[in-house]
């Protein structure tokens, strides 16, 4: 392995019998040029789909400049979540602080957009002048009596795992304070499902069809109300289950509402995610329900992927994408249509995700944590792969090495979730890795 | 045409509402900038002192806009290294970006965070390079200072080529008969023409920063970490015995903290005279470097680009008509709204509205003086504006068309006005790298491509599907 950084030995391992556990949870290295983001980033793309939110973003212009609208997450309603506000800190403010422009700025946004409540998320230099964010906040919350709550992000403060984390925290602050909603005794909360493309309108139906009331989603197409009444849903159900498993046990303490964990990502996974639910409530119609719901679903979706599997049959495919339990669905998928993974890395695993992601890989399959441009490029010259599912930093590398790519990061545009988001994997996979243009690139 | 009074501007200052906040910005932060012209500079691998989060969200940004791989190093701050210092970061990094890349330069600009906490990056860089004095081939270092609350990604852009320049440049050597080309923040299309213009007038030109292979490059063989092309060190250093500077673009980092440009450093350390003209965006604009590159160069303006010109005047009249007085929102950085400000004003288009997120004060003068009597008296010129600003003022002027790139899409949406996309970013559409609006041959496309929106627009709106426009 010509080139790779020495301190990041244990985060690289290929998958044999006598292999050892991948190492994750490390921080980045200094000049490793990894794919990771900051805290600032975990936090801003976990809350930014609450529509009905200011998301305002303390500091300098860039940290709000490149998060403006961000992800494809779609609402319903009201889209104040897709403007960028930032209180575009100055050289004045980081030498005589901030918090008059803070407070200026909440003022006015709030009259402004009268939003339900107001994020105010620290950057980095935030902290290091000074400014007492929280207090802010509750003075501006008090007189315009919404919540206002401090998103204490500063980028540096760890990974974006931990952002995740500070995010869940902000969101604990909303929950349990209105109890106005209806609840059905047959009610969930969904968590970690950010409405990418639309996905959680997908989920929804299914669970509309199974009689089960989806009494919040945290955060995709998210509303401060719904949060406030999640306290009341009989079981939390959790995807991507990095971003969100913090919030789910402090409600498991606090409420006493247990959660599942499930992916969507996958025909498997789905089905498995509906049978959970099902089987939860212990209720016979609705596991009745959900089993004929997958029946049905699959009897259209088999025979349409049909083809896809067969032009795609022994094809490789690289992973290398933000969790762990979506590079597992990943694998699993990916089988489903006839490939195999070659390359499985995550931007966020730990070591107990990656022991579940080895497990269900092929022997020869490289696992990585925390990975970068060169060692990236050099797993794909490696192992011949045919396609790569990443992000936009991940897909420049595969175009280059003249492969495949599908996007599966926060950006896309296109539903993955779901049965319905199954053939659309299915046929994106497919255009990408058969397209002729492939021919006119030579490989070495 | 009446514009609402009640936001014009008054003393040349910002029009609109003022705001404690920004929304919508229609700028990005000076390290951004700095990463664009370093990827100018050949074998170099950019680093930011700062959080790893800077590093990341610029280069999925600028991937976006180049669909090229854009490899930038952090020193990745962590809460220890804001109490105690970055410098243990700063040489780990230093020593894994010459582990993973073998570059020839690593060229770092600075963050917020870095430069909040008072990091020396140069002393850092001192400190290294004395550490590590026996070994040899140890990279060029290059420090240029951007925090992100001062100035936009564009002084941030220029900082790095003053930054570049000021720490590579001689005076060892005979004077060359060379002149240096400072292109700005164009596309990598526009840079390779720039290229041919010179090489056609027969001239030495080190033009910097070039970026037009290692951010538009080839479909590769193999994969490489560091991709070809750039402007070679050696030609940077070369800059200090030109016969003079070429500066494109009026304003740079005049609005910035440091408000000298690479070519006003040369001239004053090194005796280079220092031109500075607009971006060749029209005719008027492109006479004018022609003109220059002809007396420069000494030899007479090549029959190609007569040609060209000819072409591009015939097209203006060709369609001249479907411009008449159509009213015309340009923003984006202030040179480049100044350059295409003079173009639609010299094809009958009235710009009424010209904003940039840049601050440096002096936009509204240079309009005035660079449009001559071509200027719109009712001209609202916004300057540190941001996207919110320019759609409250849009919405009482009802313009034709928006020139920009693609963050104002969502206004052109919301009030059904067609977008020309040029300049950066350009995240919605394919092919920023190859936009073009230099010299006759970029106008000419530019041109098409205005009137054909227009066009496309005026048939979308038709009750009749004329097949004749």
């Amino acid at each position: 392995m010509a080139n790779f950084l020495k301190e990041r030995e244990g985060q690289i391992v290929t998958k044999s019998k006598n292999s050892k556990d991948l190492i994750g949870g490390r921080p980045s290295i200094a000049g490793s040029v990894s794919q990771r983001a900051c805290v600032f980033c975990g936090s801003r793309v976990v809350l930014y789909p609450i529509a009905d939110a200011l998301h305002l973003v303390h500091g300098p212009i860039g940290c709000a400049s490149y998060t403006w609208d961000i992800r494809g997450a779609m609402s319903s309603g009201p889209e104040l979540h897709r403007s960028s506000f930032s209180t575009d800190l100055r050289e004045k403010h980081v030498i005589f602080g901030g918090e008059k422009q803070l407070y200026n700025a909440l003022n006015e946004l709030i009259d402004k957009h009268q939003p339900k409540a107001a994020f105010v998320y620290s950057t980095c230099i935030v902290g290091v002048i000074g400014d007492d964010v929280q207090s802010v906040c509750n003075r501006v919350a008090k007189e315009k009596n919404i919540p206002v709550i401090p998103v204490q992000s500063e980028g540096f403060q760890g990974s974006k795992k931990d952002g995740y984390k500070i995010a869940c925290d902000a969101l604990a602050t909303l929950i349990g304070t209105d109890n106005s909603k209806e609840v059905s005794p047959f009610s969930i909360n969904i968590l970690g499902d950010f409405n990418l493309a639309g996905e959680l309108w997908i989920l929804t139906e299914y669970y509309k069809r199974m009689g089960i009331q989806i009494l919040a989603s945290i955060t995709g197409d998210g509303r401060v109300k719904d949060i406030q009444n999640t306290h009341r849903a009989a079981l939390n159900v959790v995807q991507c289950s990095g971003s969100m498993i913090h919030l789910a046990k402090q409600m498991k303490e606090q409420y006493g509402i247990p959660f599942i964990k499930v992916s969507y990502f996958g025909i498997e996974d789905m089905s498995d995610a509906l049978y959970e639910v099902a089987k939860f409530f212990g209720d016979e119609a609705v596991q009745e329900k959900a089993r004929d719901l997958v029946k049905e679903e699959l009897t259209n979706l088999l025979p349409a992927l049909e083809p896809y599997r067969r032009a795609l049959q022994g094809k490789k495919a690289a992973i290398y994408v933000g969790g762990a339990f979506k590079a597992i669905s990943l694998v699993k998928a990916l089988r489903l249509i006839g490939m195999r993974t070659v390359i499985a890395g995550t931007q966020t695993g730990n070591d107990e995700d990656y022991k579940l992601l080895k497990a269900i890989c092929d022997d020869g399959c490289i696992l990585v944590d925390d990975s970068n441009p060169v060692e990236l490029s050099e797993f794909v010259q490696q192992t011949g792969a045919d396609l790569f599912i990443g992000g936009v930093k991940e897909r420049p590398i595969a175009y280059k090495m003249g492969i495949g790519f599908c996007d599966h990061n926060h950006e896309r545009k296109l539903a993955l979730a779901g049965y319905e988001g199954m053939l659309n994997f299915a046929k994106e996979v497919h255009d990408t890795v058969t397209s002729p243009v492939w021919r006119f690139v030579k490989r070495k | 045409m009446g514009t609402n009074t009640t936001n014009r501007i008054t003393g040349g200052v910002a029009a609109g509402k003022s705001y404690s906040s920004s929304c919508n910005a229609c700028k990005q932060c000076a390290p951004l900038g700095a990463c664009v012209a370093f990827k100018g500079i050949e074998g170099v691998l950019p680093m930011l002192h700062g959080s790893q989060g800077c590093a990341t969200y610029i280069r999925r940004y600028l991937i976006s806009h180049f669909r090229e791989p854009v490899d930038i190093a952090s020193s990745n701050f962590s809460e220890e290294t804001t109490i105690f210092g970055g410098n243990k970061n700063f040489n780990a990094g230093i020593d894994n970006i010459i582990s993973q890349y073998h570059p020839k330069v690593i060229a770092i600009a600075s963050t917020c965070l870095s430069e909040t906490i008072g990091e020396d990056v140069q002393r850092l860089i001192n400190e290294y390079k004395s550490i590590h004095s026996d070994e040899k081939n140890l990279p060029e270092m290059i420090y240029a200072s951007t925090p992100s609350y001062a100035g936009t990604h564009y002084e941030g852009f220029h900082q790095a080529v003053f930054a570049t320049v000021k720490a590579l440049a001689g005076a060892q050597g005979e004077p060359g008969r060379h002149i240096n080309l400072f292109a700005n923040f164009i596309s990598p299309e526009d840079i390779r023409h720039l290229k041919e213009i010179s090489s056609d007038f027969g001239l030495d030109t080190v033009i910097f920063p070039d970026y037009s292979d290692t951010l538009d490059g080839t479909s590769w063989e193999k994969y490489r970490r560091i991709p070809d092309g750039g402007t070679k060190p050696e030609d940077i250093r070369r800059t200090g015995l030109a016969l003079m500077s070429l500066e494109l673009g009026y304003i740079l980092n005049s609005g910035g903290k440091n408000r000298v440009s690479a070519g006003e450093f040369l001239e004053e350390h090194f005796d280079v005279i220092n031109r500075r003209i607009g971006l060749p965006v029209g005719i008027n604009e492109t006479d004018r470097f022609f003109n220059l590159l002809s007396d420069i160069s000494k030899n007479p303006i090549p029959e190609k680009y007569r040609k060209q010109r000819g072409r591009l005047v015939d097209l203006y009249i060709d369609g001249h008509k479907y411009v008449a007085n159509k009213q015309a929102v340009i923003y984006g950085e202030e040179d480049m709204v100044v350059a295409l400000a003079a173009f639609a004003a010299e094809i009958g288009l009235i710009p009424v509205l010209c904003a940039s997120g840049g601050e440096s004060g002096k936009l509204k003068n240079t309009l005035k003086s660079v449009l001559g009597d071509l200027y719109y008296e009712d001209m609202v010129v916004g300057q540190g504006f941001s996207f919110e600003q320019m759609e409250e003022i849009m919405q009482s002027l009802h313009p034709d068309l928006m020139i920009g790139n693609s963050k104002g899409y969502y206004i052109a949406r919301k009030m059904n006005i067609p977008l020309v996309r040029t300049g950066f970013p350009i995240h919605d559409r394919l092919g920023a790298q190859h936009s073009r609006c230099l010299g006759y041959e970029g106008s000419l496309i530019l041109f098409e491509e205005i009137v054909n929106t227009l066009l496309e627009d005026k048939q979308r709106q038709s009750s009749v599907g004329y097949k004749y426009m």
